[in-house]
């Protein structure tokens, strides 16, 4: 097996260019176009459209500097991210643990079924669902106001922990699934061979069994911090009047101003950022696994 | 053998792609806000009936979005329903096309001040077909209150904290502090005060509503008391919805705007377009759509005639202590709605 995989990479591109152009041919028309254009209208003062003039200009980067409120949101958004990822580890990693160590079988697949379940439905209907729960006198306030004995107020709705928990949701599967692929991996008889040495539970989960899943846990965060720093959807709608974030000025300036040039300059920011994050964090990330 | 089946094949062909032409021709593509009148099933049903041409409805939630759909897909609408304020900025960008108002046999019904308003009209041409016209004012949740109350101050009234509701509009925004703190809001001298005032404002607010339907969740489920509205659509939540709101014009005064139909640049359908436009200015549309739905005030004379004397919409806003404390919506400049934008998007994320 490894030789034939051995062989087949030494003949070359050739072959394997036909599996690979229907994937190239689809990321240069459906991405890479569309984002260089958005690169080149970053620089731009005004679009091309019905005549209107325009020049290049520096002035859509320099205007995220000379106005401390951009700062404020994306320092805003990062801390979104960070918190969102970090409760989506505390979640997802004993959920996916149980999934692929404890759990076998039949169970294990009504398991799985139920974290992918969410994914199978639209994300603003997920959203709008969380706003019938959380707002006063929504089914989480109604139903704990049935139960306990005490009268308790519940209205979560248009806060922060709202944005937090509808994002944490909606992000979560991922989590599960890159935990679990790793965790899945790990060889049973290296825990038992730790066990067996005198290593304690939890001198076996640090040790041993966090260190082997590190890929995991580090693709899943990677996969949540990005899309969460630049969400618009959920802090516009769970949020209320504490939901103005990064993602929600960008939207604004490309629905609701019409000003292109710049929504996609802050765009470009943030996608500077989070790869700089990324970059910085990869070597950290790299010695801990 | 072969020849007849390609003859066959090319005339398929031909009838396929010109009965395709052909009813690409009848449609006629609106564009406005949503439950705004010309998508009612009823009219559409009315007018598709009476013309033969289809309805295509397609909609924005706020005047940039409705720019930047014109902008984006030219030749793709025939009808576009633009604020007046905002028909200047249309024109300018040659986006909409001028109107030959003879065609229209409803034209000549409407009020003259509308008809002739400057907004509408550049070099003696016809750039929009003055609609309704309404108020942003201030609506209340009846149950929250044993009676109306008089003053735009009551939004600060601490008894109303974080169950006051205003929409994500820097413009509205910024006209509504310059109301609340006695100024014009066409020329706003005092920023200052509309920032502190709007700055006292926040911390009273539950959230921010884009369109219609936000408002009224929030009042079905009890959660606001009080919020800036349009005429129209709190006349709407009442009748059509039957829920408990009414409308207030706060003695300070409120924003009065009005909504115009303009036929955008490189329509494909520009009779048809002119049909459209002419149904929806009929005094018979008019009092169908007020009376079931809930509308805001026919710019067409004839039509508010036929309204029933005590009717809202005739009785309070053809009052003419009413008219004395509005004030109608200039067009506003890029500068201006940038300085604007500025300060609402300070003031959103101070509230952090």
């Amino acid at each position: 097996m490894a030789d034939q995989l051995a062989t087949g990479s030494r003949r070359g591109l050739k072959p394997a260019l036909p599996l690979l152009l229907p994937a190239y041919l689809w990321l240069t028309v459906a991405i890479f176009l569309p984002l260089s254009a958005m690169v080149f209208f970053s620089f731009m003062t005004d679009l091309p459209l019905a005549e209107k003039e325009w020049a290049f200009t520096l002035g859509n980067y320099t205007a995220f500097f000379s106005q401390g409120l951009y700062l404020t949101l994306l320092l805003a958004s990062l801390r979104l991210g960070l918190e969102v990822t970090l409760w989506c580890v505390v979640i997802g990693y004993p959920a996916a643990y149980v999934l692929a160590k404890v759990l076998k079988g039949r169970s294990r697949e009504a398991i799985f079924l139920l974290i992918i379940l969410p994914f199978w439905s639209n994300g603003l209907v997920r959203i709008f669902s969380w706003a019938m729960v959380l707002r006063e006198g929504g089914i989480l306030d109604t139903t704990l106001n049935a139960v306990l004995p005490f009268k308790i107020n519940i209205d979560l709705m248009y806060s922060y922990p709202a944005v937090i928990i509808g994002l944490v949701h909606s992000y979560v599967p991922y989590m599960v699934l890159t935990c679990y692929l790793t965790l899945q991996a790990i060889d049973d008889s290296l825990i038992e061979a730790g066990r067996s040495l005198g290593a304690s539970r939890f001198q076996v989960l640090k040790r041993v069994i966090i260190p082997l899943s590190m890929p995991g846990l580090i693709a899943g965060a990677a996969l949540i911090f990005v899309p969460v720093v630049g969400s618009f959807m959920e802090p516009r709608i769970l949020g209320g009047r504490t939901g103005t974030f990064y993602g929600t000025i960008i939207e604004d300036q490309f629905v609701a101003v019409f000003n292109w040039p710049l929504g996609a300059a802050l765009s470009f920011i943030l996608l500077a950022v989070v790869l700089i994050i990324l970059a910085l964090a990869a070597p950290v990330l790299r010695r801990a696994g | 053998m072969c020849m007849p089946r390609l003859t066959a094949f090319l005339t398929a062909t031909a009838v396929f792609v010109s009965a395709l032409a052909a009813q690409a021709a009848e449609e006629v593509h609106v564009l406005n806000w949503k439950g705004y009148g010309a998508d009612e099933p009823w009219a559409v049903a009315d007018f598709e009936k009476a013309t033969g041409f289809k309805v295509v409805n397609d909609f924005f939630n706020s005047e940039q979005e409705m720019l930047t759909k014109l902008r984006t897909n030219p030749g793709l609408y025939d009808v576009v329903m633009i604020n007046a304020a905002f028909n200047d900025q249309a024109m300018a960008g040659k986006l909409i096309q001028p109107i030959d108002a003879s065609k229209l046999s409803n034209y000549a019904d409407i009020a003259k001040d509308k008809a002739n308003s400057p907004m509408l009209n550049h070099d003696g041409k016809v750039y929009g077909v003055p609609w309704v016209w309404g108020l942003t004012a201030v609506a209340i949740n009846e149950k929250s209150f044993d009676k109306p109350p008089t003053s735009i101050a009551e939004m600060w009234d601490p008894a109303h904290k974080g169950r006051v509701i205003i929409r994500d509009d820097a413009v509205e925004a910024v006209q509504f502090g310059a109301i609340a703190s006695g100024q014009n809001i066409n020329d706003i001298k005092d920023m200052e005060a509309v920032k502190a005032k709007l700055t006292s404002l926040m911390p009273q607010i539950k959230t921010f509503w884009s369109s219609e339907n936000d408002w009224n969740q929030m009042v079905a489920s009890n959660q606001i008391d009080i919020g800036t509205y349009w005429s129209g659509s709190a006349d709407r939540a009442k009748t059509h919805f039957k829920l408990p709101v009414s409308l207030v014009i706060p003695q300070e005064g409120a924003v009065a705007w009005l909504d115009a139909f303009s036929i955008p640049a490189g329509s494909k359908n520009v009779a048809g377009a002119e049909a459209f436009i002419n149904y929806m200015i009929d005094p018979k549309f008019y009092v169908e759509w007020v009376t079931k739905v809930g509308a805001p005030v026919s710019a067409n004379t004839k039509a508010v005639e036929t309204l029933p004397e005590d009717a809202f919409n005739r009785k309070v806003m053809g009052n003419p202590e009413v008219a004395k404390r509005i004030q109608f919506q200039a067009p506003i400049t890029d500068e201006q709605r940038e300085k604007y934008l500025a300060l609402w998007q300070e003031l959103k994320v101070n509230v952090k």
